[in-house]
């Protein structure tokens, strides 16, 4: 019975104990849950619009920040680097969708999935090429993001909040905001989202799927320059973020693949649960389960829901 | 002119079916066992052994183990290193518990473990598709790979976590261990890889292979005409967990020597689809020019400029590797979707007719 006690029982007693120590948790893991959420929103962008199942997502990011950083550190000013990285990640869309997407079109998504590991391998190479391998620090303050902490008294204990973690989340959110208007209100929105329903349907009212896909990759691009220069503020800027990124597949299938609110929620789902489960049931595994646990979650999930919690219906025809 | 079956008649259902049904066919294959078998061992230095051939066969078991998974059957798994890791840690365990058990059989036997574990992460399969199941087999990747790092019983409780392989003898000769010469090992893994390689062609060519093809195309469809999909879909990732199992084992066995859980990570797995879906999805040749290209492509790479005599550093070359790896990937989906296996067939038929056009 002991060992049920330690499951079932012991984490919550602990819970109610130190509920200082619980809001903690909740924060550390509500941040986490942001940022796999932003890398999230990345692959379902382009999912949506292409099918493509992008894996190259969490390179992207690396390679942002790297791009942004390194720029900084050849003596461009802060704010021209993040003009000038967001132009590369331009670069980087009409680069893939001439070189990659319009040569493959209408293959097998194995194929395309395949294709954005090329990208990956490509841009792992060529980052290290051109700004070394070296982990580099995020260049926070030039940019005004805030550091330091907040620290609340009370809950029988303190709470401290990192400021770069609050400007996270608020960024985070505004961004969200921001795409949620762009393919609700704008004409390209609307046509991103016709894409989305149907390729052929949009391209015989006269969408241009080149120009769409660009859209999303640059899309995609700029929300990865985001995560990046949270992420790279919060620990450093490595390559070693990009398997960090892996996490966000689990979020993206708990979300459902189509589906932006599914990124958003699987990303709190899963930053809060990792955080929770290390902490009040880690030990009794002998710690590191967050290396896995994610992906558990994601796969409970998906026995009950195979479509994910948001993602369209699965209708199978013969 | 020489590859052509002209006035090569099929008398019966059985010839008709052959997997080399041309005459030149089967002594091409023989002339390329031969060479493998006798050839390579006696003119190959160590390095051709060790670092080329060991190698390249054993990738190209993993990548047959799986491509039964996600060519013949449609399945896609981000797992492969795990189950390979299963077998390798299956393997230690069994021959240290049962030391005078020849080597060979506890790395076959071991592919049951890793089918065993494989048939349960496969579990899942019956309920999601696609993508989906892709990210639920890196739950089995990330899982396992936890576990071999966290249970020390599993490498013996060795004081730096790694995999020691220990020293076993086949008729007195060593196998495996510090001692093993690599023309011994090589011809271990050949044997092993040749006879995997058959069974796995009377697999797919056979009922199950079938059975796992009518649900790759459409599992739906499939279950109307009678398959059972559950049964089909777990003997798949049983079949495939095996040989990627017995890949596993033999790896740490007969090429490294011993192993840290971290040759078992997730990019090992990313490898091994790289192989296969260069190579050619479903099919079993294609395992090979996959794991062919794959892998020995970047030792190519960083030859070459030794070879020329330029200066670079060795992080450039590994750097500049990535970026030519990266790119071929991508030059070669776009001239070839199908893989080389097509590129291989496609030159074949071109053989035939030569010297005309048609």
């Amino acid at each position: 019975m002991d060992i049920f006690y330690k499951i079932f029982i012991d984490p919550f007693v602990q819970m109610g104990a130190a509920p200082d120590l619980l809001v903690q948790t909740l924060w550390d893991g509500l941040v986490g849950g942001v940022l796999y959420a932003l890398i999230a929103l990345g692959f379902v962008l382009i999912f949506k619009a292409s099918g493509v199942f992008n894996f190259a997502q969490g390179i992207m990011v690396v390679f942002a920040a790297l791009t942004l950083v390194g720029l900084h550190e050849h003596g461009v000013p802060a704010f021209v680097a993040l003009g000038l990285t967001v132009i590369v990640m331009f670069l980087l869309a009409v680069g893939v969708e001439r070189l990659v997407l319009r040569p493959l079109v209408n293959q097998s998504d194995i194929i395309l999935f395949m294709a954005t590991f090329g990208i990956t391998y490509f841009l792992i190479g060529f980052g290290q090429l051109v700004f070394g391998g070296n982990p580099k620090v995020m260049i926070a303050r030039e940019l005004f993001l805030p550091s330091g902490a907040i620290e609340f008294r009370g809950l029988g204990g303190f709470v401290s909040l990192q400021k770069i973690d609050i400007a996270a989340v608020i960024i985070g959110s505004g961004m969200v905001a921001v795409l949620a208007v762009f393919f609700q209100r704008t004409r390209i929105g609307r046509a991103l989202r016709a894409v989305a329903d149907s390729h052929q349907a949009a391209l015989s009212v006269g969408i241009s799927l080149e120009q769409i896909w660009v859209i999303v990759w640059f899309a995609a691009g700029i929300v990865a320059l985001a995560t990046g220069i949270m992420w790279g503020a919060r620990s450093e800027v490595s390559f070693a973020l990009q398997i960090i990124a892996l996490k966000a597949l689990p979020v993206l299938i708990l979300g459902g693949l189509t589906s932006i609110p599914g990124a958003i929620v699987g990303g709190l789902i899963i930053g809060i649960g990792e955080k929770l489960g290390e902490f009040y049931w880690g030990p009794l595994l002998g710690g590191g389960i967050e290396s896995w646990l994610a992906y558990v979650i994601a796969l409970g999930f998906l026995v009950f829901r195979p479509q994910g919690l948001f993602g369209e219906k699965i209708i199978e025809r013969i | 002119m020489l590859y052509r079956e002209v006035g090569q008649y099929k008398t019966s259902y059985a010839a008709d079916m052959a997997v080399f049904p041309i005459l030149q066919d089967r002594i091409g294959v023989a002339i390329i066992l031969l060479a493998a078998f006798v050839v390579i061992p006696l003119v190959g230095n160590e390095f051709l052994l060790n670092a080329v051939m060991i190698p390249f066969l054993i990738f190209s078991l993993a990548a047959i183990g799986l491509n039964l998974l996600t060519g013949y059957t449609g399945l896609l798994s981000l797992g492969t290193a795990a189950f390979m890791g299963v077998g390798a840690y299956a393997c230690l365990k069994l021959t240290t518990i049962f030391p005078h058990v020849n080597i060979i059989v506890w790395i076959l036997a071991s592919g049951f473990f890793s089918a065993a574990i494989g048939a349960l992460f496969g579990l899942p399969s019956l309920r999601i598709k696609g993508f989906y199941l892709a990210v639920a087999t890196l739950a089995a990747q990330f899982f396992l790979e936890w576990c071999f790092i966290r249970i020390p019983w599993l490498y013996n409780y060795s004081v730096s976590g790694a995999i020691e392989v220990p020293l076993r003898t086949l008729v007195g000769v060593p196998v495996t261990g510090p001692t093993a010469t690599p023309v011994t090992r090589y011809l271990v893994v050949l044997s092993i890889v040749v006879a995997m390689t058959w069974v796995a062609s009377n697999l797919v060519h056979g009922r199950i292979g079938r059975m796992w093809m009518a649900v790759r195309d459409m599992d739906l469809a499939a279950e109307l005409i009678g398959i059972r999909l559950l049964r089909a879909k777990l003997l798949a990732f049983a079949v495939s967990s095996f040989y990627c199992g017995v890949a596993g084992a033999m790896m740490v066995f007969l090429w490294y020597g011993g192993a840290e859980a971290d040759v078992f990570a997730v990019d090992q797995s990313f490898l091994v689809l790289f192989m296969v879906i260069i190579g050619g999805v479903g099919t079993l040749i294609g395992s090979f020019f996959g794991a062919a290209l794959i892998y020995i492509l970047p030792i190519a790479l960083r030859a070459i400029p030794e070879a020329f005599g330029l200066p670079l550093h060795p992080a450039t070359v590994e750097q500049l590797t990535f970026v030519i790896v990266g790119a071929l990937i991508i030059v070669f989906l776009v001239l070839e979707p199908a893989g080389l296996a097509r590129l291989w067939q496609i030159g074949k038929q071109k053989l035939r007719v030569w010297p005309f056009p048609y």
